[in-house]
């Protein structure tokens, strides 16, 4: 996991629009050079009987297709291999359909309240969220300054650097032990082990933006004179601000993964320990429903950081 | 005393391998409305000479005189057009120069005032079209319109231009060398300009300044350009005094000034 986050706090660094380009053929145009023109007699045969020209609308429509028929069949693949692990290793493991019918029955009716421990799946993610969003914003309100710092100043970025590198890979769970005797209480301990984990690539990523910076932008701010403030609001924080989203979509992606380990620890009310509670029942159908739903609520939280990218990042708008 | 002053200017970076000097008593006397270039081989100091006169890098020995005032940081009354734009990335062409007229002139002018000098500024370079644009959205020609605009803007005392269009093609760069004539007959700035560009030289500048190569690089041979106004490239193609020039610096750079590594 720490090996991703350290790959992915390099940016692709975005090429500049040439002055001029040279005009690209699209798939299945022709390229008619002045010489071809130039030619006294036609050719035998007609140039359009050699290569047909292919329609836009079909060119796309292949294109959907592509997009929906290969993902479709490794999701069969997929399914395959499930039905044989069902059939040959263990039946434990429910068959797709017996799955799908438990999906239907727990998104039937996602927000009912059975008592303070049984409680609609919709419930659980909201839970789960709630914490994620805490120690999310912990996160970001701690890992941007600490970054904004290490990347301005080469003392702290020196007396800050080995410390992250330690701690960066330390498994979440590690650290939940630490703050259950900190905090004496179950809620604020995972909202801790988010905290903690997913803050390494907002403070990198910032430290990486603030040290990006073009020597240029801050030269043009010295022949401006802008003050320290203006600098940091005009030109610091712009300029860092893709690399400051990047990071928090990587915390984010974190903070998702983390809290279902750490809910299966403290138990209570959340989709970590619903799963747990579901594998003590032996409910294997409701733990692979489960599953399907993590990832889909983790692939909504990703593109709404997408959203925001797009909103935000003067590269992509 | 002339109107900027560069006076017996050395520069000495420290390396790991001892004292690195680039640049070793350094003289240059600018007068007020004069167009000069710089021109010498890459590597040879051209743009530090521009640095220290920016205030970005500071003389190790000798100085800056502008109005017999010493120069000894940046600002705004020495606006540079950087080699690269440099214009900021995140706000539109008409707020990249906007930010520049507000710090400049946020307390002279009201604020109509600032926003008409900024859209002058932008007509000037033939940019007003594209106001709401970003960086990102307009060619390496135009960003660098935007940059001269952006320096304009500050009214400057002197202008300093780093190589403005050294990674132009051809066809842009001569386009953008009409426009600074243009400007430049209609503002009769003080220019100070980094090149390698022969015919650049001669076609824009009133001195051209030929730098020898570094390290301990220093000025030359100052040739000064004895063209009528206005100046037509065209024209001038077939002049024998401007061929004569051409040939000048041309003989400075590569017989006296021949790069060993180069040949």
């Amino acid at each position: 996991m720490s090996k991703v986050i350290a790959l992915a706090t390099v940016l692709p660094v975005k090429s500049e629009r040439p002055e001029s380009s040279l005009p690209v053929p699209l798939a299945g145009e022709r390229i008619v050079t002045p010489a071809a023109n130039a030619e006294r007699q036609p050719p035998a045969v007609p140039i359009q009987a050699l290569s047909p020209p292919v329609s836009r609308a079909r060119l796309r429509a292949a294109a959907i297709a592509r997009a929906i028929i290969l993902p479709g069949a490794v999701f069969l693949l997929v399914l395959v291999v499930w039905m044989l692990v069902n059939a040959k290793i263990t039946s434990d493991i429910p068959t797709p359909a017996a799955t799908w019918a438990r999906a239907v029955e727990i998104f039937g009716q996602p927000f009912y309240v059975a008592g303070p421990n049984d409680m609609g799946i919709g419930w659980q993610v909201l839970y789960s969220l709630g914490r994620v969003l805490a120690g999310f914003a912990l996160a970001v309100a701690v890992g941007i300054p600490v970054g904004f710092l290490m990347g301005a100043s080469r003392d702290v970025h020196q007396a800050c650097y080995p410390l992250v590198q330690i701690l960066r890979p330390v498994s979440p769970l590690a650290w939940l032990p630490i703050g259950l005797l900190v905090f004496q209480a179950k809620d604020p301990s995972a909202i801790f082990v988010i905290f903690i984990t997913s803050i390494w690539p907002v403070i990198v990523n910032t430290a990486a933006g603030v040290q990006a910076i073009p020597k240029d932008y801050l030269n043009v701010a010295r022949v401006l004179r802008l003050g320290k403030l203006e600098i940091t609001r005009r030109i610091l924080l712009p300029a860092t601000l893709p690399h400051i989203l990047t990071g928090m979509r990587l915390s984010l992606s974190v903070a998702w993964m983390v809290i279902v380990a750490a809910e299966m620890l403290t138990g209570g009310i959340g989709i970590g320990f619903y799963v747990w509670d579901e594998w003590n029942n032996l409910n294997v159908a409701s733990i692979i429903v489960a599953i399907g739903l993590i990832g889909l609520v983790g692939i909504v939280l990703e593109s709404l950081m997408n959203l925001a990218q797009r909103h935000f990042d003067y590269n992509r708008r | 005393m002339s109107y900027l002053n560069i006076s017996n200017v050395d520069v000495v970076f420290p390396t790991n391998n001892g004292a690195f000097i680039a640049l070793r008593e350094v003289h240059l006397e600018i007068e007020k409305g004069e167009f000069i270039a710089i021109i010498g081989h890459s590597g040879c100091g051209k743009s530090t000479v521009l640095n220290v006169v920016a205030g970005l890098l500071e003389a190790t020995r000798g100085g800056v005189l502008l109005e017999n005032k010493e120069v000894n940081s940046p600002g705004p009354d020495r606006a540079v057009v950087f080699q690269n734009h440099s214009l900021l990335p995140w706000l539109t062409v008409y707020e990249n120069v906007r930010i520049a007229v507000d710090k400049v002139f946020g307390k002279s002018k009201s604020k109509a005032e600032r926003h008409d000098w900024t859209l002058h500024n932008l007509r000037l370079v033939h940019m007003e079209h594209a106001l709401d644009q970003r960086p990102g959205e307009i060619s390496g020609g135009m960003k660098q319109r935007v940059g001269i605009a952006r320096a304009l803007a500050m009214q400057p005392k002197v202008l300093l231009m780093d190589e403005p269009f050294g990674a132009l093609d051809a066809l842009t760069r001569a386009h953008l060398q009409e426009s600074v004539m243009e400007i430049q007959a209609a503002l009769n700035n003080t220019v100070l300009m980094i090149t390698h560009d022969v015919d650049e030289a001669v076609l824009l500048s009133d001195r051209i300044v030929m730098m020898t190569n570094g390290p301990a690089a220093t000025v030359g041979e100052i040739l000064k350009v004895d063209l009528p106004r206005p100046r037509n490239r065209l024209e001038l193609a077939d002049d024998p005094t401007y061929n004569h020039y051409r040939a000048e610096v041309l003989r400075f750079l590569y017989e006296r000034q021949r790069r060993p590594e180069a040949a």
